[in-house]
């Protein structure tokens, strides 16, 4: 599979974010987004999602549908409080057409095995993180779009986060993940949003 | 498909029966207007009689538009409407099973509750009978219509009253057949016309309240 953007742009409240953006993303490979806040990261990630329209530019992917073979883990975590961890999980297992076979083996990745039973208002907001990248685990999928995937993960989050993030490329799966800290992710590609200079007309 | 559908109207199910969910919201409030009625009225029984089969769809059409707006509103605020949107499946199939699920939860005790209704008014069983059953028509159109206001107020916070506002117009129709059919029936008259209205009504409704909304929350989430 291959993701190949040509030229895109984003104007959110008549800025423009970025211009003219293109890349080209393999198997295997993973791009990083830096920047500070309100750079795009989150709205570039949307718009490879398919939750932003384009402003310009286009954005193909070849060997595979986007709807199939796609994750998009954002800001929030998606928990419903009155589920246990465990129904969250099916649930996401179920509408995303997967077996679910895995479902066990990503919670104790996550070390959330333990708090299967529990229902989701009682966990943390690190918890609730690691119950979304849960899903990445249990749903296999060849394209990642993590946006800030280490917020409010303790370091040992961090390092379960980037071991789930290098056995994915390993299984030549692709990625491109947003960060505005030091994430040690070792990026084939990076592409550093700057703060928006020009203003167009809206 | 089904599999995925089957189940997020079962996850659905589950967040309205557990706590803090919204089964029994509209069953207490339908009775709660059964409640009141006769004290702003007076408790003459032929008064009673007479509007009890038109209070009846007054109090399901406004016991139906409670709680709209969370139909897609808690997805929203817990960035669980995203991955609705980016599931394989088509939005309006996803659309119409959480329109079910709201359906079972709230419409579905509002035609159950009818008999206690009845009660209440001192209605007689014709009435009762024939209201309950037009209900089960009645309330899936009212929530129908209602996924398109719960949709397109998604974007707003605390947008209850703007959903509500929004969907009443629609659900004119529903109330005007379906409350003439139950009076028809209980005096006993040529009924078909309003029920067959009704149901043309339902109909229409199924269909265009799923891609309507699933229209309205693609649009919403693009701003």
């Amino acid at each position: 599979m291959r993701l190949t953007a040509s030229g895109i742009s984003c104007v959110r409240g008549g800025r423009a974010l970025y211009d003219g953006l293109s890349f080209s993303l393999s198997n295997g490979e993973l791009l990083l987004l830096t920047g500070p806040n309100g750079s795009g990261k989150t709205s570039l990630l949307r718009q490879i999602a398919g939750l932003l329209p384009l402003d310009a530019g286009s954005i193909v992917f070849e060997g595979g549908e986007r709807s199939e073979e796609t994750h998009f883990v954002g800001h929030a975590s998606a928990v419903k409080d009155a589920l246990t961890v465990s129904e969250n999980l099916s649930f996401w297992c179920d509408l995303y057409g997967s077996s679910g076979a895995l479902k066990g083996a990503a919670l104790s990745k996550l070390r959330l095995a333990p708090l299967a039973p529990l229902p989701g208002r009682v966990l943390s907001a690190g918890q609730k993180r690691r119950l979304a990248l849960a899903r990445l685990v249990a749903i296999r999928r060849t394209l990642w779009l993590l946006d800030e995937p280490d917020a409010a993960l303790d370091a040992e989050g961090r390092a379960t986060l980037l071991e789930i993030i290098a056995g994915h490329r390993a299984r030549g799966g692709m990625a491109i993940v947003s960060s505005h800290t030091t994430l040690n992710v070792a990026p084939s590609q990076a592409i550093a949003l700057g703060e928006s200079k020009e203003t167009v007309a809206a | 498909m089904i599999r995925a559908l089957a189940s997020l109207i079962r996850r659905d199910l589950k967040l309205g029966v557990r706590a803090g969910g919204s089964l029994g919201t509209a069953f207490v409030f339908f009775l709660a207007i059964a409640m009141v009625v006769p004290f702003a009225v007076g408790p003459d029984l032929d008064v009673l009689a007479r509007i009890g089969g038109g209070m009846i769809w007054v109090a399901a059409l406004l016991s139906s538009l409670l709680g709209l707006d969370r139909i897609f509103g808690a997805d929203a605020e817990d960035g669980g409407l995203d991955l609705l949107l980016l599931a394989p499946l088509p939005l309006e199939a996803v659309v119409a099973a959480k329109g079910i699920a709201h359906w079972l939860i709230t419409g579905l005790s509002i035609a159950l509750a009818v008999p206690l209704f009845g009660i209440l008014l001192g209605l007689n069983a014709t009435t009762v009978a024939a209201a309950a059953v037009l209900l089960l028509i009645g309330t899936p159109a009212i929530t129908s219509f209602g996924l398109i206001g719960a949709a397109l107020a998604v974007a707003l916070p605390r947008s209850g009253m703007l959903t509500a506002v929004l969907i009443l117009p629609f659900t004119i129709p529903v109330l005007i057949f379906g409350s003439a059919a139950t009076q028809s029936i209980a005096a006993g008259e040529y009924f078909g016309t309003p029920v067959k209205l009704l149901l043309a009504v339902a109909l229409f409704s199924f269909v265009i309240g799923p891609v309507a909304a699933a229209a309205a929350l693609r649009i919403g989430r693009e701003t």
